[in-house]
């Protein structure tokens, strides 16, 4: 019930802020925090609960009673669907960081948006509760559903209170996540349909679907659209081109959940369903996807290191970073996967930070290009100094996440394949020369004397500080998590095993 | 004619007893008030003849028409949709002065017409609602007659279906010629016994010449010229009760007579509808894409969705099983044309007052979102339909499209989904983008004027949208146990 009680929530929280609108221009904002809040200490007050035990347990495909949380009602038994939910430990820590980085978002907007704050935080609110629907959808049905709903609310956001190219940009985000959803729910059917008539009857289940026996030929040909679908979403190189229009049109908020959660989502879906559903034809397929996977690390860096504009820098920085996920997630052994989502998390507090950052300077200087900056850390020193911190994080210092989940793909890759290890630890040094340049031209140089600029008060100190101590856990002491996400892992290499 | 196949008959009587009462009421006095009424309530009653004639299903009545489960529940779908048209025209109405009872009364002989067409078992039945329906459209076209517009759209209208219709007489000529029969089982009793093979050339011109006329009904690609211009021509709700209940109608009547005449056996004629699905899904959805007329758009996205719709007759005749697919069909049709009244229920509420010309071009719509958000949430809801969004009717449809089309194993009809479905999200979403605009154009209107009914239609669409969106079960059980 947790889990459902979890979603509507969201829901609810975001018609209620939706209609606060009308009495006040500051409530939505408040009501938007206060629900998130709630649910995140809802969700751990729900975990702690669950004994120790559970957590070490392996979950089995075929017992959903290993799982930390499960969740399941009829729903169109027609096809076979029901609504599923279920949890364990990969899930917990993507809604943990969903949740997170949804507060983090709305403090964020918290003065930017004046049109329409409490439609603005209803679609905020919604996105978010489809994501998290996305990360516990157990039915491919129901996980479909939610892919699409994060998508339509997600639009809005770009559309409505976008920068000045919105019209163009919200329309690629989603015609790019559409088409690649429409491919993705055609393979979902042809997956169902093969169950179907080996089995005798319907059903979306992921526990059902998985290990499902069908011919090597038509096996890829479904992968092939599963993993389309969600390296659209990651993305990699070359589907990533949607993504620098999207994150630098998008409002502040709208960036937040979009590089800090939404793009999870593809390394999620590829993790838990595309690599287990098809482990022969993800085998075969491994050294393309590594092969993009390299690429979108190189590439995204080097065209990182060519933007003039703020936030299109940090777009692209994504795509580099997430290539380092892709590298994980098909080197399939334990290290690299575990760095995998390492890295999904750390990255996921960093760009938030520094899509943070471009969001409060082109607040200030109504601007995000870098030439028209510098020397602003003498304007704004606290500023100054939380984006060095993330810069450096971004670039993979060691004793911060982004370095332990780097470090652990490419000891994972090593193992596998040598030569990309290398290709893709050249990345590492890429990242170093665009996070410094984004320092150098932004906040370091002569500051121009005319401006006056506020710099952060508590209320952006305080989501920064919850980002900066959250890499910094992660980079000093990152057990906890890999011992949560551990038994999943295993269970998923040996049941997509080669 | 004895008392059963009365009661099966309840629902064409009602509607045929309110067309009368109707006329009587306007050569006695002109009320518009009264004619609205009557006719509201005569779509109603025979909505719920439907459960009278439910208990003598099935049986059939004389060769023409036969009392099923399936004519039954669409014939009550389309009074229904009538009803809302009404509901809307009444709306609209309001700032046309004019003689607008009859207006009424050809709404009322149109659904007739379409409920005739669900019932038809008889190549004569099929003709006879046909005409009904199209007759009563000729005119409703051009009722409001201001300006060029809708009298040229009331002319093509009528030339080319009537261009039309001779070609389907022509068609059926042909088939009695080989088979000396025109009632749907004798044909499939005929074809089966190979008395088709003697004569087969003949059969299959036939037959490809009953796809031309009824495919100019439907509006598939090389058929559908007419559509954006008659679309664009017609009063707002008369445009969509031509798309929602004219095609929804002919394509329940095409499907009962693609299957129970067996012509789904010829492999030719497959192959042709599968041509005319993927050419009506590229076009469509390209020439959408050109428009910025909101009816010329929803008109060539009609033209792409009755290409989705032809899926289900080629995989009806492919699978060895085609009950999934025809089940996928009667989903679909409840889907499109609930989401197509909405969506040009939409266009006739917001023209109200608009005078001479209605508010049907998209710069019309910008700020929609903001001055009047539930008629904006409607069109949103109507336009996240057509587009197969989740959790609205649409996706379910499609969903059953696909399920239906990947149990045929038909490739390269859901290629052309994938990409028709792909490109419509483009120009589906450019209107819902240009209505949260802020827009400084001509305001359409404001809410507080709206009538009670066009309020209560307005809230029952997105309901019905959303409801068989999210609760699909209890409509695909039903028609599960009626296909």
């Amino acid at each position: 019930m947790l889990l459902l009680d979890l979603i509507i929530l969201l829901f609810a929280g975001g018609a209620l802020a939706w209609w606060s609108e009308s009495r006040s221009a500051k409530a939505p904002r408040w009501l938007a925090l206060a629900f998130l809040s709630l649910g995140l200490l809802y969700l751990l007050g729900g975990v702690m609960q669950i004994p120790e035990q559970q957590f070490s347990l392996i979950p089995q495909p075929d017992n959903p009673q290993t799982w930390l949380l499960h969740y399941r009602v009829d729903w169109i038994p027609r096809f076979g669907i029901n609504f599923e939910l279920a949890m364990d430990g990969l899930s917990l820590i993507l809604v943990t960081l969903t949740l997170l980085l949804g507060g983090v978002a709305v403090v964020s907007s918290w003065d930017e948006i004046s049109f329409r704050p409490g439609f603005f935080q209803a679609n905020l609110l919604w996105t978010l509760a489809g994501v998290v629907g996305v990360f516990l959808a157990m039915d491919l049905f129901l996980f479909f559903l939610f892919w699409e709903v994060m998508l339509v609310p997600m639009y809005l956001l770009i559309a409505i209170w976008g920068h000045e190219q919105k019209a163009f940009a919200s329309m690629k985000f989603f015609l790019f996540t559409q088409f690649s959803g429409l491919l993705l729910l055609l393979a979902i059917l042809v997956l169902a349909s093969i169950h179907a008539n080996n089995s005798g009857s319907y059903s979306f289940s992921y526990f059902d679907l998985l290990g499902t026996a069908m011919s090597p030929q038509l096996g890829f040909w479904v992968m092939l659209g599963f993993f389309i679908a969600f390296t659209v979403k990651l993305p990699a190189f070359p589907f990533h081109t949607w993504l620098p229009d999207a994150h630098t049109q998008a409002p502040t908020a709208g960036s937040v959940i979009l590089a800090g959660i939404l793009l999870k989502t593809g390394a999620y879906g590829l993790l838990r369903f595309t690599i287990p559903l098809f482990p022969q034809a993800s085998v075969d397929f491994a050294p393309v996807a590594m092969a993009l996977g390299a690429a979108s690390v190189i590439y995204g860096a080097v065209l990182a290191f060519a933007q003039t504009d703020f936030k299109r820098l940090v777009a692209y920085s994504s795509v580099s970073h997430m290539g380092f996920v892709l590298l994980g997630l098909y080197a399939w052994n334990i290290l690299a996967v575990q760095g995998a989502v390492m890295q999904m998390v750390a990255h996921g507090l960093s760009t938030a930070a520094l899509f943070m950052t471009a969001g409060a300077l082109q607040q200030r200087l109504h601007t995000r290009d870098m030439r028209r900056m510098g020397g602003l850390w003498h304007n704004m020193p606290r500023m100054g100094a939380t984006a060095m911190f993330f810069a450096l994080a971004s670039l993979g210092l060691p004793g911060l996440g982004n370095f332990v989940g780097e470090f652990l793909v490419l000891v994972g890759l090593f193992a596998v394949n040598p030569w990309l290890a290398v290709i893709a630890a050249i990345g590492l040094i890429t990242a170093a020369v665009y996070a410094l340049i984004m320092m150098q031209h932004a906040f370091q140089g002569t500051p121009d004397p005319q401006r006056q600029l506020t710099d952060y008060g508590p209320r952006e100190m305080a989501a920064m500080g919850v980002l900066i101590i959250g890499l910094l856990w992660l980079g000093l002491y990152p057990q906890p998590v890999l011992d949560v996400a551990q038994p999943v892992l295993e269970s998923l290499l040996a049941g997509g095993a080669p | 004619m004895n008392l059963a196949a009365m009661q099966g008959l309840l629902p064409l009587l009602v509607l045929g007893l309110g067309a009368a009462v109707l006329m009587l009421q306007i050569s006695i006095r002109r009320q518009l008030g009264w004619s609205y009424a009557i006719t509201v309530a005569t779509l109603l009653l025979g909505a719920a003849a439907m459960e009278p004639a439910m208990q003598v299903a099935p049986l059939q009545v004389t060769p023409l028409l036969r009392v099923d489960n399936l004519g039954l529940f669409f014939g009550s779908l389309f009074c229904l949709s009538g009803a809302v048209t009404a509901v809307i025209s009444r709306d609209y109405l309001r700032s046309r002065e004019g003689e607008n009872e009859e207006y009424f009364l050809l709404l009322l002989l149109s659904t007739l017409g379409a409920v005739i067409l669900a019932y038809s078992t008889h190549v004569a039945a099929l003709l006879l609602g046909l005409e009904l329906l199209s007759v009563a459209l000729y005119a409703l076209i051009a009722y409001p007659e201001r300006g060029t517009l809708p009298l040229e759209a009331a002319i093509k209208y009528l030339v080319l279906s009537g261009a039309a219709s001779a070609t389907l007489l022509f068609g059926f000529a042909l088939i009695y010629a080989a088979l000396g029969s025109l009632e749907y089982a004798e044909i499939a009793v005929q074809i089966s016994a190979g008395r088709a093979a003697t004569s087969p050339a003949l059969i299959l011109m036939g037959a490809a010449m009953v796809f031309a006329g009824l495919g100019f009904k439907l509006s598939v690609v090389p058929f559908h010229m007419w559509t954006p211009d008659v679309y664009e021509g017609a009063p707002a709700p008369i445009s969509g009760f031509l798309a929602g209940v004219s095609k929804g109608a002919v394509f329940i009547a095409v499907l009962r007579w693609f299957l129970e005449s067996g012509f789904f056996q010829y492999s030719s004629l497959l192959a042709g509808i599968t041509l005319l699905s993927i050419a009506s899904i590229l076009v469509g959805n390209l020439l959408a894409l050109l428009q910025t007329n909101v009816k010329r758009i929803l008109a060539y996205s009609s033209i792409a969705h009755l290409g989705y719709l032809l899926i289900v007759l080629v995989a009806a005749g492919v699978s060895p099983e085609p009950g999934l697919a025809v089940e996928a069909g009667g989903y679909y049709v409840v889907a499109y044309v609930i989401t197509t009244l909405a969506a040009f229920s939409l266009l006739g509420l917001i023209s109200r007052q608009s005078g001479d010309r209605e508010y049907d071009q998209l710069s019309d719509l910008a700020g929609l979102f903001w001055k009047q958000p539930g008629l904006a949430a409607l069109f949103t809801v109507a336009l996240l339909s057509l587009a197969g969004i989740p959790l609205t009717a649409g996706f379910i449809g499609k969903f059953y499209l696909i399920s239906a089309g990947v149990d045929a194993a038909l490739w390269g009809l859901l290629a052309a989904l994938v990409i028709g479905s792909a490109i419509g999200i483009f120009y589906y979403l450019r209107i819902i983008y240009t209505m949260t605009t802020v827009g400084e154009q001509a305001n359409p209107g404001t809410t507080a004027d709206m009538l009670v009914g066009s309020r209560l239609v307005v809230y029952l669409l997105i309901f019905a949208m959303l409801y068989l969106g999210i609760v699909p079960e209890p409509l695909m059980g039903y028609l599960r146990t009626i296909l």
